[in-house]
Order: structure tokens, then sequence, then C-alpha cells
């Protein structure tokens, strides 16, 4: 292989990454749009939608496109679950214990999901089988296909429940302004719950579209850091940021790592993330959002 | 007046804790397994260190770090690179790794403590994730291998010889803990500490009174990592072998979750949280299955229902009780 096709084959890699960095990211981006708060256990969403989805296939015997909506569904329910039982209590504490508890209840998913189905990998089946396809010289996983097709469609049904529902639209008021929204009528609690099963359900897409590649009870944590990373590195606060973000990250650390050296992977997109909050904390993009930092 | 008689008491506690601490080891001379006591008493002690550090950082100065490992480790693998790769006394890989800990603190600080809540929360996380990518994948750490650490002597006598480490260890944690405990509690009684607590509850209204804001909040950084790096250090010669898993980012969150449960704005607070985390799963053997879960479920039930930690909920009883008395 020569350089150039290295070079591709790393952009693909990175794209593909990117598309998973993005969903996570969005999510990331819901619910702090709502809250103020940084959920930290958003990759426990994207390891949860793994497990579930491996399960509902293995021991319940459903096929694989329902095992993949039902655990989305399930997900969801945690996040909302998660919110009604952990965050509202919290409503009124300081950034530093609200940021505490979601990494308390990170560490209980892991915990759980540990015992419950142990420390190995649980894997379903690729969504469709045969030869990878090629573009140009760069190898294509089929999986790969359904990974960027799946994020870019979630991608475009967010955006589509934000501009045409009337949901999506009580959402974007609250993010911009919660007294204003209540004056209105909208019933905020409502919102904050529904962005959390929102941000729950898009962490367990990233999650059944990389089952196949095998999750277990830790495998969140570092999708959650990279997720966070992108959402930060595209400004935190705003979807183009975190789409935009997302992608931006999954190709400088696929080509970082690729040019550079593999075993620094994430140290490289922790520099990335360290470069942006120093130089522009309000993150690479030039949207001018509401929020001193 | 009333400070003076405040001052008397935490001294009369401070004294009263001195004691306990250095009677300990006679006490659990009487059991069978006391040696096993007294090493998970060395580790609450080494880990007491940082979370005492970690409270002046975030408890009193407010200044949230999710990436405190990252000075352990520092602490912990520069003594091991002094001794081993370097064939150094222990003694100057102390010195030494007290001063680059300080060093490199003093450099990130300007930078990092430029930011305010959730950006200095990722910039925390991410200085730790590096670092502990540093020490996995370094070939002077040992990498993924690990790397070994000298044993501790003084005047040629070895401290960790077989009949006695424990109880020698014991008491050499114990004796810097102490020193340093008493060094916590005096800065925090001084005008730095009201400086802190000022940045801490304002920085605007710190700076209109002409608080320095930007050099107590690098001091205190820098004096937070210190703490962590001399406790790494005592970690490294303890444990004789250092693996990366050890200073990442479930270490951090260890640490973090000590402070919270015993409380984060007040030293006792520290060697409280640090104390009970550290024994709750070797007294209680169900627990090393569990302990990620327990873990979690503590540190949310700890948030939720004590806010402020368990030694504000102890002070606050104690309160209640002696005011019935009365």
């Amino acid at each position: 292989m020569n350089f150039t096709d290295q070079l591709l084959q790393y952009l693909v890699n990175g794209i593909t990454n990117g598309g998973i960095y993005a969903l996570i990211a969005l999510g990331f981006t819901i619910i702090y749009k709502s809250t103020d708060i940084i959920n930290f256990a958003q990759g426990e969403f994207v390891m949860l939608g793994a497990v579930f989805m491996s399960t509902l296939y293995h021991h319940v015997h459903l096929n694989l496109a329902i095992s993949f909506g039902l655990s989305v569904l399930a997900v969801a329910i945690i996040g909302i679950l998660m919110e009604v039982l952990m965050i509202r209590p919290l409503r009124e504490s300081s950034v530093v214990s609200q940021i505490m508890a979601t990494i308390g209840a990170s560490i209980f998913l892991r915990g759980a999901v540990m015992l419950i189905w142990g420390r190995n990998d649980l894997f379903v089946p690729f969504f469709s089988s045969g030869q990878p396809y090629r573009f140009f010289s760069a190898i294509f996983d089929r999986q790969y296909v359904w990974i960027l097709a799946i994020a870019l469609l979630a991608m475009s049904g967010l955006h589509l429940f934000y501009e045409k529902t009337i949901h999506g639209k009580a959402m974007t008021a609250c993010a911009a302004n919660k007294k204003a929204s209540m004056l209105v009528g909208i019933n905020v609690e409502t919102m904050v719950i529904l962005s959390f099963g929102l941000s729950a359900a898009l962490g367990a897409l990233a999650g059944g579209v990389l089952a196949p590649f095998g999750m277990k009870y830790d495998t969140g944590v570092t999708f959650g850091l990279k997720g966070f990373c992108a959402a930060i590195v595209g400004g935190l606060g705003n979807n183009v940021g975190a789409i935009v973000g997302g992608f931006v990250l999954g190709v400088v650390e696929e080509l970082g790592a690729g040019l550079i050296s593999s075993s620094y992977k994430n140290a490289i997109s922790f520099c990335i993330l360290l470069a942006v909050l120093l130089i522009r904390p309000q993150g690479i993009l030039f949207i001018r959002s509401g929020e001193r930092v | 007046m009333v400070k003076s008689i405040w001052k008397r008491i935490e001294q009369a506690h401070f004294f009263l804790f001195c004691l306990v601490v250095l009677a300990a080891p006679l006490a659990l001379r009487r059991f069978d397994a006391g040696d096993y006591y007294l090493s998970v008493l060395v580790l609450a002690g080494i880990n007491s260190i940082v979370v005492i550090g970690l409270n002046l950082l975030m408890g009193y100065a407010g200044q949230i770090s999710l990436g405190h490992a990252a000075f352990f480790g520092l602490g912990a693998y520069s003594s091991g690179i002094v001794t081993t790769r370097f064939g150094l006394s222990p003694w100057l890989g102390f010195a030494l790794s007290i001063g680059l800990n300080a060093a490199v603190a003093y450099l990130l600080a300007e930078p990092i403590l430029k930011l305010k809540g959730h950006y200095l929360a990722m910039a925390t996380l991410g200085m730790g994730m590096i670092f502990s990518s540093l020490f996995a994948n370094l070939g002077i750490t040992g990498g993924s291998e690990g790397i070994g650490v000298a044993k501790l002597s003084i005047l040629g006598y070895v401290m960790n010889s077989r009949d006695l480490k424990e109880v020698n260890y014991y008491y050499f944690t114990w004796i810097v803990a102490l020193v340093l405990v008493y060094l916590a509690v005096n800065l925090v009684n001084s005008r730095v500490g009201r400086a802190l607590r000022a940045i801490h509850s304002s920085e605007v209204a710190a700076h209109s009174i002409g608080v320095d804001i930007a050099k107590f909040k690098t001091q205190v950084f820098v004096i937070s990592a210190m703490y962590a790096g001399i406790a790494g250090s005592i970690f490294a010669h303890y444990s004789t072998f250092l693996c990366p898993p050890d200073f990442g980012l479930t270490q951090s969150i260890r640490l973090l979750t000590m402070g919270v449960i015993g409380g984060m704005s007040s030293i006792w607070g520290g060697l409280l949280g640090a104390s009970i985390l550290t024994m709750l799963p070797q007294v209680l053997d169900v627990f090393a299955e569990y302990d990620i879960l327990v873990y979690g479920l503590l540190l949310i039930l700890a948030i939720v229902f004590m806010p402020q930690g368990m030694s504000r909920k102890i002070a606050l009883g104690w309160k209640k009780l002696t005011r019935q008395e009365s």
C-alpha cells in the first residue's frame, strides 16, 4: 500500500468513527441544552444499547432489526428513569454535585452490567454479510455503511424533529429560555424528560450499530469520552457543532493514530480537546452561541 | 474570641487523632490478621493524603479536578524511575518527585484554571487521560509491563523487612499524613484559606476586594498536586511495583468519590472519606464482586442525601445531640 492509499483508508475509518462520535456528541448536547448538565453516563447508554440488543437477539430470539429497535427503546426508558430518580432531586445543587451524580450513575450502570452479563464481550452478527465494498483503494466494511447510514438518518430525523414537530420546537424554546417557555405554557419538566430519553436513544443507536464489533461492561467509557471531546470541539451546546465536531475528531484522531502511533490514539483525542479548550473554548465553528465561557 | 475557641477545639481534635493513629498498631497486635489490617490502614493513609489535597482544591477553592490520578501517578512513577532506572536513593527520588509534581502543576495551572465549570472539568479530565496514556506507553515507565520500585530504607535499615514491614510502613505513612493534615488545617484557617473560600463563593467579588485570584488558584493547584505526588511516592515504595491501570480515570474517580462522601469542604472529611472507602471493600468480602456497583450507588446516594458529605452530617448530628442535652 502506498501512502495515498493509506491516507484514504484512514479517512474512511475516521469518517466512520466520526459518525459514531457525532451521535454520542449529539446526546451530550441535547441534555446539556435542556439542563446545563454534562452527562457522564452517555457512554453507558452506548454500551447498554449493544448489550440489550445482543441479549434480545441471542436469548429472546428476535430478529436483528427488532432487537435493535427494542434496545433503543429500553435504553431511552433508562435515560428517563435516570432523570426522574437522580437528576431531578439535584436541580438546585452545584455543577460539581451534578457531574459527580452522573459519574455515579455511569459507574452504577457499568457495575450492574458486569454483574448480570459478566466480563466478556457480547456480539451480534453483522447487519449484512458479504464482501466489503471497495472505495478506490480503501476497504469499506459493510458495517461501516450501516454505521454512516444510521448516523445520517438519526441526524436528519433529529433535525426534522426540532424543525417540524411541536415538541421539538418546545425543546428548543426550553433550551433558549426556561422561564419564558413556562410562561407560554410549555411543560418544562416534560421537555427535560424528553431530552434524556432522546439522548439515551441516540447513544443506544450508536451502541447498536457498533454491537457487531463487540461490547462489554466497560467499553462505553471510551466512547462517552470521545463523544464528549467531539461536543466540545464543535462547541458545547449546538447540534451542528456536535456533528461537525464528531467528524473532525474522528478523522483527525485516525490520521494521528495512523501517522504518529496507534497506541497514543486516545491521547491524541485528548490533546485535541485540550488544544480546543485552551485556544477556542467556544468550539472550532464560527457560530455565535449565547454562552460565555 | 470565637475563632480562638474553635482553634483550640480543632487542636484538641488533632491531638486526639494523633494519639489514635499512633496507638492503632498496638491495639491491632492482638489480632491474628493484624498485619493485614495494618496494610489496609497504610493504603487508607496514602489515599487520605491525596484526598486532602483534592479537597483543598475542590472543596475550598471550588476548582473541579477529574484528573488527580495524574499527579498521583507522576509522584509514583518518578520514584520508580529514579530508583529503578537510575539506581539513585529513594529519598532523592522523593525530593525529585515532589519537585517535578510542583513544576508540572505550576505549568499546567495557568492555562487550565482559566476555565470554569464544565470546561475546567473537561480539561482536567483530558489532562488525566493524557498522563495515563503516557504512563501506559512510554518506554521509561515500563509501559503496560509496569516497573519495579526499590524498597525504602533509613540508614541501611530496610523498612519493608519481611517481619516488620507493615508496622514500619504504617508509622511512616501516617506520620507523613499527620504532618500534611496539620499543614492543611493551618492553611485553611489562614489568610490563604479565606482567600480560597472567597474565590469559591464568587470570583468577581473576591477579585474586587483585592484577592489575586490567579495567584491563589495556582498556589492551591500546586499544593494539591504536591500532596498527590507525595502520596504517589509513598505508594510506589510500598507496593514496589507500578502498573498503569492504578493511575487512570478510575483512580481519579475513586479519589473524587472519597472526597465527596467524606465531605469536600473539610480536611477531616477527606480523612474520613478516604479511610471509609479504602476499608469498606477490604472489610466486606462480599463487596469485592459488587465493588463497582456499590461505588456508583454510594456516590449517587451521597450526592442526593448528603451533598455536604458525611463530616457535615456528623457535625450537625453532634450539635443536635449536645443541644438536646443542655
